[in-house]
Parts: structure tokens; sequence; C-alpha cells
């Protein structure tokens, strides 16, 4: 369920905001995320912000499954704790 | 001239007669339209040559009638040139049928039968026969048109949905869902604004351009060249699966060849569709023996609407009737035919 | 397109891959709950890349496949009435219900309308303040909080006729009934992560505490989910019970609390009605008292009849994990997405519509 895509935060205005995906742009509602601010990205579910996007843990995952070797990595990436 | 389209324009008397003269003729007019005789006597030319008459029609009733990149006008002449230059022949005449909405205003109609003009010629080819008729106010969505056409298929030429082998490439022209997207942006409850543009265009001359590559090719000719055909309703995904049914052959394609402008994408993702499955109104499939691959590819490639060409998948003698995709992953899976429209999604 | 792209990167896959095969000794069968889950590992093969040791089920989180029949009969009875514009996600469109589906509605007349977002059905009701504009309210806890800010809206707006036939549900108490009914082995549960984004991680430590079942939070990427199944094995091969946030740029453990807060003020939970899994307490959304202006049920009662769910239709059983489509003995010979049955043949993420549209290898021989 809940098909929601990852967009950028190109303006806000008040409870509306534009998002840009992939060079597709929709105005949604940040009603559910009212401290959203332009650049930051969002997941988008019908029509709506449900979520900002933490690109700090998105870019730390990434690098946690490039560096995918025995060991410290499989830690990080596979237990609740999630501290290396 | 009148404001809209009235009853009495598809009466047949004065209004008709104002109709066809001040707009029709204005700018599809050429010798045989001209005449306004019951049926356009043609001595299509090449006869000589041999070879076979090809003949299709199609009627178009998208709406909205105007859209990024096209209109209804623009996409009945391009799908019926289009049809026949898939059979391999060169388009020449076509006829087409108006069906108008009462209160149609005439602005638009003008708008609509200027661009079909525009598109004839620019395909090479010429309107000579056409009828118009009146429905009351909400009997048509504003106005449908159907065309017909006839070319004829140069001697030597055969193609078919059921002439696929395996071994053949799969060639396909350029980037998938353009069109249907483009429609989807404009729809109510789905707007969104986007770069995109129905590819909306007339393919005969990519098809004279990769015909002549193969005639000219050391070890290729006409006979390499088995099939071809444009993904419109259903998309891609739904011609491959004709294809193999037909031919009785099993087709792979390679998900990551396959040309996908990125706003396609991100609308598809957007809405939950696949863009294998959306239509497209400028571009075609080739379905082709290996020593024909490279010489069509680089045809293609060199003409102006084939830049984004590539090779997506090949035909083989297992799985027959099956269509199977290769995931971006490496994984393969069932690329099977839809029950009906794809619809947008949120779970 | 970012966030997207690089959690499809196929390198990275195949590394987790061989993570899995490396790791997994003894069977699990994890369930993937969400039907997000099931299309996207359909989507981009993934069944097949996994061991053999690693076996995958369906579960409830499809809110098309587990509305019940009467709850569907409902919303075409009111579709079909006149003045009305029935407001609607596509999912729902061709789903049948004991006579004709919405969209067979829609041929005999009725006026219904695809929406991407309640907001639009909102439009739609600005711009005809003549006519009744119902929203049919599907989706699990990802989908309700962005109705109850369109409510509100529509509240702040003064706009009347305006409604909403509630059938959200909830998923917690979905995974309870499913695990107390004890029918299927589970080893683990991939968790909804789109839902997770808006309740929390926290909401699923019950899994773990009460069930001593692993939990693994996943996006809906490629990467995304293997990534949950890796840790789900992990646990399994060393006995172990947690819940793993596999999707930590979206899920944190208290979730969106705004959200939250707004599915809460609008909404009360009852008792709801799910294919396959019955009557179940606590775990669907109704309108509250003060919002009983909005509500299409109590605006809109209509008869029903009896529904009447086609005798060998076992959509229940698979929505439970107790069957797989193909065993379902309609499954492709009498049931196919041309001619669907029951819902989880029509919704794009039920699991028989998935098994029939991406097809099995070993299917084919």
């Amino acid at each position: 369920m809940c098909l929601a895509v990852p967009g950028l935060i190109k303006w806000v205005d008040g409870m509306a905001a534009q998002v840009e995906i992939g060079g597709v742009e929709r105005t949604i509602s940040v009603a559910l995320t009212p401290d959203v601010r332009v650049g930051d990205y969002v997941l988008v579910h019908t029509g709506f912000a449900i979520g900002v996007i933490d690109e700090q843990e998105a870019l730390e995952t990434l690098r946690l499954l490039s560096e995918l070797l025995e060991g410290s990595a499989e830690e990080c990436l596979f237990s609740s704790t999630g501290e290396p | 001239m009148d404001e809209t389209i009235l009853l009495a324009h598809g009466s047949g008397g004065q209004m008709s007669h104002g109709l066809i003269e001040g707009l029709f003729l204005k700018y599809l007019g050429n010798p045989i339209l001209a005449a306004l005789d019951d049926a356009a006597v043609v001595d299509p030319p090449g006869a000589s040559g041999g070879g076979r008459l090809a003949f299709t029609t199609d009627s178009y009733v998208i709406s909205p009638i105007f859209f990024p990149g096209g209109d209804i006008g623009k996409l009945a002449v391009c799908g019926t040139v289009n049809d026949l230059a898939m059979s391999g022949a060169t388009p020449i005449y076509l006829s087409a049928g108006f069906i108008l909405e009462e209160g149609l205003p005439l602005a638009e109609l003008e708008r609509v039968v200027a661009s079909m003009a525009e598109t004839a010629r620019a395909a090479g080819v010429s309107i000579v026969a056409g009828d118009t008729k009146v429905v009351e106010h909400g009997k048509a969505d504003r106005l449908f048109i159907n065309t017909a056409g006839i070319g004829r298929v140069p001697a030597g030429l055969e193609l078919g949905n059921d002439r696929v082998r395996p071994g053949d490439l799969i060639l396909l022209s350029g980037t998938v869902g353009d069109h249907g997207m483009t429609i989807m942006s404009q729809r109510e409850g789905l707007r969104f604004s986007s770069p995109l543009q129905s590819d909306c265009a007339p393919l005969n001359g990519l098809v004279t351009a990769m015909l002549a590559a193969l005639l000219a090719a050391d070890d290729a000719g006409w006979g390499a060249l088995h099939c071809m055909r444009d993904p419109t309703r259903g998309g891609v995904a739904t011609v491959l699966n004709e294809i193999a049914a037909r031919s009785g052959v099993g087709i792979e394609v390679e998900e990551a060849a396959i040309p996908v402008r990125e706003a396609v994408r991100a609308a598809c993702e957007l809405l939950g569709l696949d863009p294998l499955y959306v239509a497209n109104e400028g571009k075609l499939l080739a379905f082709v023996s290996p020593e024909g691959a490279e010489p069509l590819l680089a045809a293609m490639r060199a003409h102006a609407d084939g830049r984004e060409a590539a090779i997506i998948g090949r035909v083989t003698a297992e799985h027959a009737g099956r269509v199977a995709l290769r995931t971006v992953l490496g994984a393969r899976r069932v690329l099977s035919m839809l029950a009906g429209e794809q619809l947008p999604r949120i779970c | 397109m970012r966030y997207l792209d690089e959690f499809r990167d196929p390198q990275l896959a195949r590394r987790l891959l061989d993570h899995i095969w490396a790791r997994s000794t003894r069977r699990v069968c994890l369930m993937e709950f969400c039907g997000g889950h099931t299309h996207a590992i359909f989507r981009h093969g993934l069944r097949q890349m996994l061991p053999p040791t690693v076996e995958l089920r369906s579960g409830p989180g499809c809110p098309v496949c587990v509305t019940a029949d009467r709850d569907l009969d409902r919303a075409i009875a009111i579709a079909r009435l006149p003045n009305v514009i029935l407001t609607t996600f596509g999912d729902m469109l061709k789903v049948p219900g004991s006579s004709g589906s919405l969209q067979e509605a829609r041929a005999e007349g009725a006026d219904v309308r695809i929406v991407y977002s309640t907001l639009d059905a909102l439009q739609i009701a600005r711009e005809h303040p003549d006519r009744d504009v119902v929203f049919l309210g599907i989706g699990f806890e990802t989908t309700a909080p962005t109705v109850a800010a369109a409510l509100l809206q529509a509240e702040a707006e003064g706009i009347r006729r305006f409604y909403v036939l509630s059938l959200h549900k909830l998923t917690p108490p979905a995974m309870r009934a499913i695990l107390d009914s004890g029918q299927v082995g589970l080893g683990g549960i991939i968790g909804p992560g789109h839902v997770t984004t808006v309740v929390g991680s926290a909401a699923w430590e019950f899994l773990p505490r009460e069930y001593h079942m692993p939990c693994a939070v996943a996006g809906f990427e490629p990467l995304d989910i293997l990534r949950a199944v890796a840790a789900l094995v992990e646990m399994a091969e060393e006995g172990r019970a947690e819940v793993v946030n596999a999707y930590s740029r979206s899920v944190r453990p208290q979730g969106n609390p705004v959200a939250l807060a707004m599915m809460e003020r609008v909404f009360a939970v009852d008792r709801a009605d799910w294919r396959g899994l019955g009557s179940v307490p606590q775990s669907g959304l109704t309108l509250r008292p003060a919002y009983a202006r909005f509500d299409a049920a109590l605006a809109f009662p209509v008869e029903t009849g009896p529904s009447r769910p086609h005798p060998g239709c076992r959509c229940g059983d698979v929505v439970r994990g107790v069957l797989d489509p193909p065993d379902c003995p309609l499954f492709r010979r009498v049931c196919t997405p041309a001619r669907p049955v029951g819902p989880c043949m029509v919704s794009a993420e039920g699991a028989c519509a998935a098994w029939y549209t991406y097809g099995q290898d070993d299917e084919d021989g």
C-alpha cells in the first residue's frame, strides 16, 4: 500500500507547497509536515507530504551498503540500534 | 463566419457548403478534394512498379482535444499515416470524416483542421475525401474524427505480425510513455505540470530511411525486416505480447535498455503506472534478423525521429507466446498483457 | 530521481543478496505485510533472487483486498444515488462487489470520478456546490491523516455537501489477528515503510515483546526490501526478535506526530469488517461526532441487501497468508484480471494480481 515518492520542495506558501520529482511538479499540501522548508525532500502520498526525508540517514545507509563486508557494516545495517 | 457549430452545418445545405468551402477546403484544399465529387478518383503513383496497396482506418475520440505537443487533428493524420508506414507502405491519400458536437466553437474546429493540414503536408500526404456530420449537444465529446488511408507497399517488402522469428532483434525508435503521460497530466484530478509533450509524429520519413539503409547494407536486404509496429494504446508491452502470440515466439527485453524520459518516469512513479503500458504516438518497434540490426539502428539514430533508438531485446524459441523482462536488478519476470487500461493508484 | 534510483543500484543489491545467501541456513517464512511490498518484490523479480530457504508470504496490507463486500456494495449504492459524485482512488474502480463494480456503475450512468488526492475531491465539491460529493476513503495509516487534513480544510472553508465514506483501517490489529490465528508459521515480518513513517517504528515493539516476532520496517525500493530481508534472516539465524528500522531515511521511532494528531482529531477507532479476518475489534476508523455532518454513512443510509461473495473465492485465505494464489482453484482458470472474482486479482498490489501479471519463472518451467 501507500505509494509515496520522494520530492524536492521548491516553495512553501502556508499549507501549500510545490514539489518537484524528476522534472514533474505538483502543488501539494504540507499540512502534515508544517515545519518543512525549501530544499527539503519529502515523501509525497496522495497530494500530501507525509514525512521529511533525512538525507544524512539516506547517505549513511548507502555508505554502509557499499561497505558491506564481513563484520562491522553488517552490525549497523541489520540491528535495531543501527550504531556502528 | 458563425461562432459555433450548429445542427444546420451538418444538414447538407448552404451552411454545410459554407463550412466546407470556408474552412475545410481553405486548409486541406487540393484539386481532388476541391472537386467535391462523391468520391475521389485517384491514380496512386508507383503502380507500374508492382507492389501492393495498403489500406487502413482509425477513429479518434481523444479528450482533451488540444494537448501539449499536438491535438486530435494531428493525431488523426499521424495515426493513419503511421499504420500505413508500419506495413511498409508509402502513405499517399487520406480521407477525413468529422462528427461534430453542436456547440463546438468554430475557432476550435479551425485550429484542428489547420493542424491536420500542416501534419499532412509534413507527412507528404493529401486529404482527398471528407465528410461532416453534426450531432446534438451531448452526443459527441466536442468532435470525433475518422481517417482512412491508402499507400503503396513496394514489391519485395513483406511484413507481418506472424513473421517474427527466433534470433530476431527488437529495436525501439525512442522514449516511451510520452504521449500517454502528457494526456494523463491534463486530466481532472491528476493534474501536474511537466515539460512533457506528446510524441505525436508521422513516422513514414523514418521508415523510408530505414528501408533505404537495409537495401544499401551489404549483408541485409528488406528480407531482414520482419515486422514493424507502433505501440499506441497499451504501450510497448501490449505489442510485444501480440507479436509473441501471433508469431508463436518468446520475447526477452532488457528493462535497462528501454529509453524513458525522466519526467515520464517521475509521473509514472507518482501515479503508480508502468511506462511499458503507456501509449505512444510517434514511436515504432522493428523486429529484424541480426544482420539487419546494425544498419537499421544506425539509420534510425541518424534520423530526427529516431535519435534515441535502441536495441531493447531479442526473440527466442523458448517460452513461446510469453514475454520476459530482465529487470534492472538482473532478475527475470513476466511482462504480461494487461486486462484493460492502467489506472492511477495510491496503494 | 533522487532517493529512488540510488536504492535500485544493482551492484548494491547483489551485495545484499550475496550476504543473504551466505547467512541463511534454515528455512524462514517472512510475511511482506504490505501490498506495496508484494508489488515491488514482483516488479523487480526479487523472489527469484532470494535463496530457497527464504519464503515470502503476502499479508493483509492491501486496503483494496481487505475491503469487505458489504462496504463496497454500500459505496456503489451511494454512487448510484442521483446528484452524487462519487470520488475514489483508482485502486477501487474495478473491484467486483455483489452486483458489479464502481466502473460498471459508471457505465450505467453513475458519476464516478478517479482522483489522486482527497484534495482533488474537495476541489470538485467547490466546483459543484449543487451536487453531493462523496469521497471513498480507503487506505491505512498512511492515507487516513491525509483524509483527515482534507476534512479539516473542508470544515475551515465551510464547504458543504462534501462527505467521506470512511473504510480506513489500522494495521497493528490486523497483524495481531494474523499472529493470533497461528495458522501461518511466520519467522519474521517485513514492516510497512510508509505506514510506519506515520505511526513510528515504536508501534511495532509489541511484535517482539508479545510474540517473539522479529520485524524489519522496509521502504519500497529493492535495496530497502533486501536490507529488511537480510535483517530478518540475521535475526532468525540468531533466534533474536527485535524491531529493526531498515528505512531510517523516512522512519523515526515516534513517526509523524502531526499526522497522528490530525488522525486522532477527526477519527475514532471502532470495530471493522476485514475480508479474510472477519470482524476485528479496534481496527477501523470512523468519523467522530464532531464531524458527523461529513459522514457519508450517516448522510446516505443505503440498503445493500445481503452481500453475495462468489462461493469459490479464497481472497480471505490469501490475505491471511495461508494460501498462495496459484493454489486457489479459481486462479487463472476462472479468476483473471480481465474477469476478477475477488479483489486480490484486481488490486495492483493484490497477491493474485502480482502472481498472475508478473508470473513465476518455475511456473513456466
